[in-house]
């Protein structure tokens, strides 16, 4: 597919996440500068600059686990920790939210606007610490170069791309259903009214022309839609008002975010096509990741600095429940690094690894109950 | 008026690509067949004409070099004189298979050529041509097979050029009219569109420039060129000439396909179809045209269209995550 598709893959999933951590950051009543930190941390380790120049090489798209083993690692790179149940719930959010973007899109080379959306709200984030804002504008530059002029055509093979990666996924979420911006059967609602993308004219007339090129007759037809001309079109400045509003955060803190499994993708035959993919596509994948995540450099922490464990659920409870009753054909399989077989690899896989480094868990009480606690203490 | 009938369930569901179904209607056998891409397979199946699917059959694209996945970016049915093939183009290379989708009979590895990398390589548009079969590519190039009576010799006897931008789609005359010279529309991701006469050796008669949008879907008929754009607008052309005889704002999205058989179909991402008359004006000669039928498929991006019959009495439409054929008949 697309050679082009990753960085913004990448980068809209990763606002996403940034937008819905800072949700239950928030919610948790996590303290103002923990939460900071968290966020700094993430969003140092995603736009660094070895990281973002990785990314942006041509090359092809990741498979959905190898996706899954990045954020993983994102989602880590701070004192934050996030069970399983969680991490699997952030990242269905972080790509029902993507893909309804994507879909919505007026025109394809709008993704570029959308990027652009998150991007701005990252820098909300971090508007206090000029070194991060350095690396996102830099990133904005970045896509600016690549994107920037490419042709109509390839964006609309990037998005084919993107809405290959995203076919068949129908997880509900519960601010989706409520804004009545997905249907019931996990399908998203697509409007048939508003404003037309820029460059499209509102459907409904016909105009006809004679030899010379000269209009003689023009009529009307009714187009079933209630259409009206695009105002203008967004900036594709480092400032400016984009106009579209996909991209841009639509979490507030009293808004619980849930998900639901049960009837989302039927179609199992999706996921054994892509079970399919061949050892050497493994292998080369290993490759690319190895050299992602080499350039992502992780923040050690200065002083000890006590970890805290975000539910992306309401209860603790919610959060077991969820983790038994996730559907078998909803598990995100992380890349097990250590399955590799090349000696060479392994051991510097094993040293890029370690520098993912989790800190270890306070020991002491077997129930589980007694640790979350013993955590809470320490904040 | 048209109403809709029973769907025919798909495997799989349907990827987001341009010209996402094509129909070979068999009357004689009294079935019509049918062929979806999926992503890196394509499903082909065979109806009856109430719809009950009778025979299906998955086909994937082949690896290749490289280890990154194949994905299909078009399946078509074409008509030769003495054969039917089925046509697969993917982001490796160009395959086809004998018409029940059951033997592979010719695959077509492409490659860089030049030597800057190109930001995809992929093989999209495919049309027969009397005993040729044409496919384009990323590059613009559209390549000639001579396909034999029978058996796997086809060759590549030629290459044309007319195009620097991917080709998007290619059209050809399904009847060849007596006074019709042109029979072969290409059209690329700037919206160019080339006008070919087919032969021993293909003639480039006229090109039609574009105005910086992509064509996706092109048709050709009785010497008629429909083009749909990316800015969901319909043109439709002189092939003679190469002449604009009717312009219509007719979507609010692109245009995702296009088919031409007495009525023009139309079909784009805003989810709807379009159905509209042709006729000629008998004092001025020119196309007129006039809307006679939308439908609406609610909360689907629509991606193929096709009549199944050769008098347009029916349609088969299908949209992206939709893992059924939806159809349509004339009342």
């Amino acid at each position: 597919m697309s050679v082009r598709t990753l960085p913004l893959l990448f980068l809209n999933l990763g606002g996403e996440m940034l937008y819905i951590l800072d949700q239950r950051l928030r919610a948790q009543n996590i303290p103002a500068d923990k939460a900071r930190k968290v966020l700094n941390d993430i969003i140092s380790t995603m736009f660094n600059r070895k990281f973002m120049e990785e990314l942006f090489k041509p090359q092809e798209m990741y498979s959905k686990k190898a996706l899954r083993t990045v954020y993983d690692r994102l989602a880590h790179a701070s004192i934050m920790r996030l069970n399983q149940a969680s991490m699997d719930k952030l990242y269905d959010l972080m790509t029902m939210a993507f893909k309804y973007q994507v879909l919505l899109c007026p025109r394809p080379k709008d993704m570029l606007l959308v990027t652009f959306n998150h991007l701005d709200a990252i820098k909300d984030f971090i508007q206090d610490s000029p070194t991060i804002l350095n690396q996102v504008d830099e990133t904005f530059r970045l896509l600016t170069e690549v994107y920037g002029s490419l042709p109509a055509g390839e964006f609309q093979v990037i998005r084919q791309t993107l809405l290959l990666f995203f076919q068949d996924l129908h997880i509900r979420v519960s601010i989706f259903l409520k804004d009545k911006v997905q249907n019931s059967n996990g399908r998203f609602v697509l409007p048939v009214s508003g404003p037309v993308p820029w460059g499209t004219d509102v459907p409904g007339l016909i105009r006809m022309f004679n030899n010379k090129g000269q209009e003689v007759r023009t009529a009307q037809f009714k187009h079933g839609g209630d259409y009206v001309t695009a105002s203008r079109e967004g900036s594709f400045e480092l400032y400016g008002d984009r106009v579209l509003k996909l991209g841009t955060n639509m979490y507030s803190v009293n808004r619980p975010v849930e998900t639901h499994m049960s009837g989302a993708s039927k179609n199992l035959a999706s996921r054994t096509e892509e079970n399919v993919a061949p050892n050497p596509l493994a292998k080369e994948e290993l490759n690319l990741l190895a050299r992602l995540m080499g350039g992502m450099e992780i923040q050690k922490g200065s002083g000890p600095e006590p970890g805290f464990r975000l539910n992306l659920f309401t209860t603790d409870e919610e959060e077991e429940q969820a983790a038994l009753t996730r559907p078998e054909e909803f598990s995100y399989e992380v890349i097990n690094i250590q399955a590799t077989q090349d000696q060479q690899r392994n051991q510097e896989l094993t040293r890029i690894m370690g520098e993912f480094a989790i800190t270890d868990q306070p020991q002491g009480s077997t129930s589980k109950g007694d640790d979350l606690l013993t955590m809470m203490d320490e904040l | 008026m048209f109403r809709r009938e029973s769907s025919i369930p798909l495997r799989g569901s349907a990827a987001s690509l341009c010209n996402n179904l094509s129909v070979l209607p068999l009357p004689a056998r009294n079935l019509t067949h049918f062929g979806v891409v999926r992503g890196a397979s394509a499903q082909l199946l065979s109806a009856a004409p109430e719809g009950v699917p009778l025979a299906q059959r998955q086909l994937f694209a082949k690896q290749g070099a490289g280890v990154s996945p194949a994905f299909i970016t078009q399946v078509h049915w074409c008509t030769l004189p003495f054969r039917v093939l089925v046509v697969l183009t993917s982001f490796k290379g160009i395959q086809m298979y004998e018409a029940d989708g059951s033997v592979m009979v010719y695959w077509h590895a492409l490659n860089s050529g030049e030597a800057s990398p190109a930001p995809a390589m992929f093989a999209r548009g495919i049309a027969a041509s009397g005993q040729f079969i044409c496919v384009g590519t990323w590059s613009g190039r559209v390549l000639v097979f001579d396909i034999p009576v029978k058996g796997p010799n086809i060759v590549l006897c030629e290459e044309l050029t007319g195009h620097q931008a991917p080709i998007t789609d290619i059209a050809t005359e399904p009847t060849q009219a007596q006074d019709c010279v042109a029979d072969m529309v290409t059209a690329d991701d700037s919206g160019l569109l080339c006008i070919w006469r087919s032969g021993p050796e293909f003639k480039l008669l006229t090109s039609i420039p574009g105005f910086g949008v992509p064509c996706p879907s092109v048709r050709l008929w009785q010497g008629i060129v429909a083009a749909g754009y990316g800015n969901g607008k319909v043109h439709l052309y002189e092939a003679s000439t190469g002449s604009l005889q009717v312009q219509i704002s007719a979507h609010a999205r692109a245009i995702s396909a296009l088919d031409l058989a007495p009525e023009l179909l139309s079909a784009a991402e805003d989810t709807f179809v379009h159905l509209w008359k042709l006729s000629r004006n008998t004092e001025s000669g020119g196309i007129e045209v006039e809307h006679c039928h939308g439908e609406c498929v609610p909360d689907t991006q629509v991606c193929g269209a096709r009549f199944c019959d050769p008098a347009g009495s029916s349609f088969a439409v299908t949209g992206y995550d939709l893992a059924e054929i939806l159809r349509f008949r004339s009342v």
